[in-house]
């Protein structure tokens, strides 16, 4: 057996080490690394409560207003505030472009580049493909990189700035827009699903989210020459990335963008979902639980976030079983996938639910529920502006409460994230965030678990002396990891 | 110019401001058109794993020629100065010694964000972690580096200071530097590129009729002066965020919340709630950069009471009520 160390691992939000344990020609047992520790957790303590909207977006440059939400839902929760209809379109609003932004980003700058390395030379779809995905040259950064910056006047608009905005408040939002800047944003709008519909898709939004089934996927890439997403599906198809990169297939979803699904519901619900046959659990925030025994920090015994500490070693190499600053979250006592595909799973999006009962969760599905997803959400956002009325409010007056709890769930692009917030007298007494990547790149837990990524690292073919197989890139990137935010 | 790029503890919130850089064809295509090559950059660069560190050790050896190194995110010297909580990924040596390794080689260093400039956000609180920027500790020159540290090109640390920074402080720089249109003179005293901190964020402030009349916020979203009650520093803070918007249209107070001065050094720890202004007697204690006190004091009296309905109002709601006169009426 021998082992190989992957590190630094580029293209992830982060710091990031993997280390591979290869016998036969196959990755007998992965450990997944976050090798910073930041410690917010520890800095929120014996602050102004709404301070910590000033402090958890600086936690990630990435997902920096998912921070800012959850924040202000755990604020709002501690106070039992509701915000203006407003208030809440705007807060979607900026929480669904900073989503796409990322899930495009992924794509084009941290996940395709890999299929553009010499390794994939002998490919016939190579030369395209370097042509337009090669790192930092390739032809499609000339056009994602000017459309996103034009998507992100969206936030320039409701949130001021990003990433880093204090936009989002317990009670809604600080910004209340007028009616001439409703026009202004419908054009952004309209011209980033043109932007979508040609060279993402070559095809209607609403086409890409009505995919059925991974064998309509594969038809429809066929169809779309050279549109960006429809390149990716063929050449995954030929790689075989439709069944690779599986983890437990145990997924959770804690609900995105509050009050705009049916009768005041998320538009993608909360819940827990083993595969694709089992039935869908509600999402109990009870049930969670971060387990430290693999990590460098002290106390062993799975602690509710809520009561939850973060208390780092002085002297890591002290504790011989751990091997990362990450804590492992477990649902119940047990490891869960989190991300686009668990909130397309549970949300029963067809392509999603067939790709899962056909062939479980994998590099494919990851990227397949994200595009998908991008299809479905700018048409709700579309639909969200034009349901503000300028004049109207867009946020509540609040008072922070002297003593209270509040934990606050959203969805970041690349899954489930929880606050979990208590104050006492006043002031912060308890700040605990469980954050997407901290569930899918979770170490082992006192049970011997292995963590999502660590599950779906196993059993990778691995060919003798190579560094850097590109198999585990793309497992590991499918997960859109935010190691920045693992180790808050 | 060869430039290497280092994430150390910071989010990464610098990267993604950059990548946002208003730009025809894309930031890089604009940094390659000003001479600026990017041999490496972790959230953007092909190479991984032992590809990114032989590439890494080439240029901090010397066999690999570079010119410009950029560090984003503050320096973590704990626990106890090991530097232990943050080891470079696949190397097992501290990110400090790397940076400290390539700083040493490189002829201009630049410190991208408040984090790297001055241990920022990651060194509030008591600082658990004793995170520092490359060439200071908050306030106080030293930093990783030390005061005396100069890059081989002479300038000491380039603090492109901010939280993020705007893609503009980082390019231009980048550019000028490029370019050999950039010289010490072009620093402040605090090592921040002039050509955006010797503004202050007031300048441009689309709140300017409200903080003129002291027609004040009290809450979010209204639309008045956000300095008299919820904390705003855009008097006092260096940055030219409202003459340069974000995204071609945004800034902080233009989306209606305030400026926490997020250049400045210690901004992590202003001593008292971000969102509230401190006061004595009823008087701000921040006043306004190079203005004596008894005057403002005076002025504020003096434009208060002068204050027209119209500002009044609208200072205490999220939209305007009454639209400015029109002098003349249609012609008759």
């Amino acid at each position: 057996m021998s082992r190989l160390v992957v590190g630094p691992f580029n293209r992830v939000e982060g710091d990031l080490e993997v280390a591979l344990d290869v016998a036969d020609g196959r990755v007998r047992s992965a450990e997944v690394s976050a090798s910073l520790y930041r410690g917010f957790e520890n800095l929120l303590l014996g602050r102004d409560p709404l301070d910590a909207l000033v402090l958890v977006p600086r936690i990630c440059g990435i997902c920096s207003v998912s921070q800012s939400a959850a924040a202000a839902a755990a604020l709002a929760a501690a106070a039992g505030l509701e915000m203006p209809a407003n208030g809440r379109l705007a807060q979607n609003l900026i929480h669904a472009c900073e989503n796409l932004a990322d899930h495009l980003t992924h794509f084009y700058c941290f996940f395709m580049p890999d299929f553009a390395r010499d390794a994939y030379a002998a490919e016939p779809w190579h030369a395209g493909v370097a042509e337009r995905f090669r790192a930092q040259r390739g032809s499609a950064l000339a056009d994602w990189l000017p459309a996103r910056t034009d998507f992100l006047r969206t936030l320039g608009y409701l949130a001021g700035k990003w990433p880093h905005t204090l936009a989002l408040q317990p009670g809604g939002t600080t910004r209340a827009i007028t009616a001439t800047e409703q026009v202004r944003l419908a054009a952004v709008l309209r011209e980033f699903r043109e932007f979508l519909e040609t060279t993402l898709f070559a095809d209607r939004l609403e086409n890409v989210a009505a995919l059925a089934s991974a064998d309509a996927l594969f038809a429809w890439a066929e169809t779309r020459g050279d549109a960006d997403f429809a390149r990716f599906v063929r050449l995954a198809a030929g790689l075989g990335l439709d069944r690779t990169g599986r983890a437990a297939d145990r997924f959770l979803a804690v609900g995105a963008y509050a009050g705009a699904g049916e009768k005041g519901s998320a538009l993608f619900p909360a819940g827990v979902r083993e595969g694709a046959a089992g039935a869908i659990a509600a999402f109990d925030p009870a049930a969670v639980a971060e387990d430290a025994s693999h990590a460098w920090f002290a106390g062993d015994a799975p602690l509710p976030p809520a009561r939850g500490e973060t208390r780092p070693l002085a002297d890591p190499a002290a504790k011989a079983a751990a091997y990362s600053w990450c804590k492992a979250p477990r649902y119940a006592g047990r490891v869960v996938e989190t991300g686009a595909l668990a909130r397309q799973l549970l949300a029963g999006q067809p392509l999603a639910v067939d790709l899962v009962a056909t062939r479980g969760g994998s590099v494919l599905a990851r990227i397949a529920a994200r595009m998908v997803e991008v299809a479905r959400v700018l048409p709700a956002m579309e639909s969200w502006l034009r349901a503000i009325v300028p004049g109207e409010p867009f946020c509540a007056e609040w008072q922070a409460p002297q003593s209270a709890q509040g934990v606050g769930l959203v969805e970041a692009a690349r899954g489930a994230l929880g606050h979990w917030l208590t104050i006492e007298r006043g002031r912060i007494a308890g700040y605990q965030i469980v954050a997407p990547t901290t569930w899918n790149f979770s170490p082992r837990d006192a049970a011997g678990q292995p963590g999502a990524l660590e599950q779906a690292l196993a059993g990778l073919p691995v060919a003798d002396g190579d560094k850097a197989p590109a198999i585990v890139q793309h497992v590991v990137r499918s997960f859109d990891p935010c190691m920045v935010c693992t180790v808050h | 110019m060869k430039l290497l790029w280092l994430q150390a503890s910071g989010c990464g919130g610098c990267t993604q401001s950059l990548l946002g850089a208003e730009s025809r064809r894309g930031v890089f295509a604009r940094l390659a058109g000003a001479g600026v090559e990017v041999l490496f950059h972790p959230a953007v660069s092909e190479a991984s794993g032992a590809d990114a560190l032989a590439l890494l050790a080439d240029a901090a050896d010397g066999r690999l020629e570079f010119d410009a190194l950029c560090v984003e995110g503050a320096l973590l010297r704990g626990p106890n100065g090991s530097g232990r909580f943050h080891v470079l990924a696949g190397s097992g040596v501290p990110m400090i010694d790397w940076v400290r390794r390539l700083a040493a080689r490189a002829r201009h260093v630049l410190a991208i964000g408040s984090c790297t400039a001055f241990g920022g956000i990651s060194a509030g609180g008591d600082n658990p972690t004793e995170a520092c920027g490359l060439q200071f500790d908050g306030a106080e020159p030293g930093g990783l580096l030390g005061a005396g540290f100069r890059a081989g090109g002479g300038l000491p640390v380039i603090n492109v200071a901010g939280c993020p920074a705007h893609a503009d402080w980082i390019v231009d720089t980048l550019m000028a530097l490029a370019g050999g249109a950039f010289s010490a003179t072009d620093l402040d005293a605090l090592q921040r590129p002039r050509f955006y901190a010797e503004q202050l964020v007031h300048h441009g402030c689309p709140k300017n009729e409200f903080y003129e009349f002291k027609a004040s916020a009290q809450k979010p979203s209204d639309l008045g002066c956000l300095m008299e009650n919820l904390g705003c520093k855009g008097t006092q803070a260096h940055a030219d965020c409202n003459v340069r918007p974000w995204y071609g249209v945004g800034s902080c107070i233009r989306g209606g919340f305030s400026c926490i001065a997020c250049t400045e050094p210690g901004f992590e720890e202003p001593g008292h709630p971000f969102m509230e202004t401190p006061k004595v007697a009823g008087i701000p204690i921040g006043l306004p950069l190079d203005m004596p006190k008894a005057w403002f004091v005076a002025l504020a009296a003096l434009s208060k009471s002068a204050t027209p309905k119209r500002v009044r109002d609208a200072a205490t709601a999220d939209q305007p009520a009454m639209l400015p006169s029109i002098r003349k009426g249609p012609r008759k």
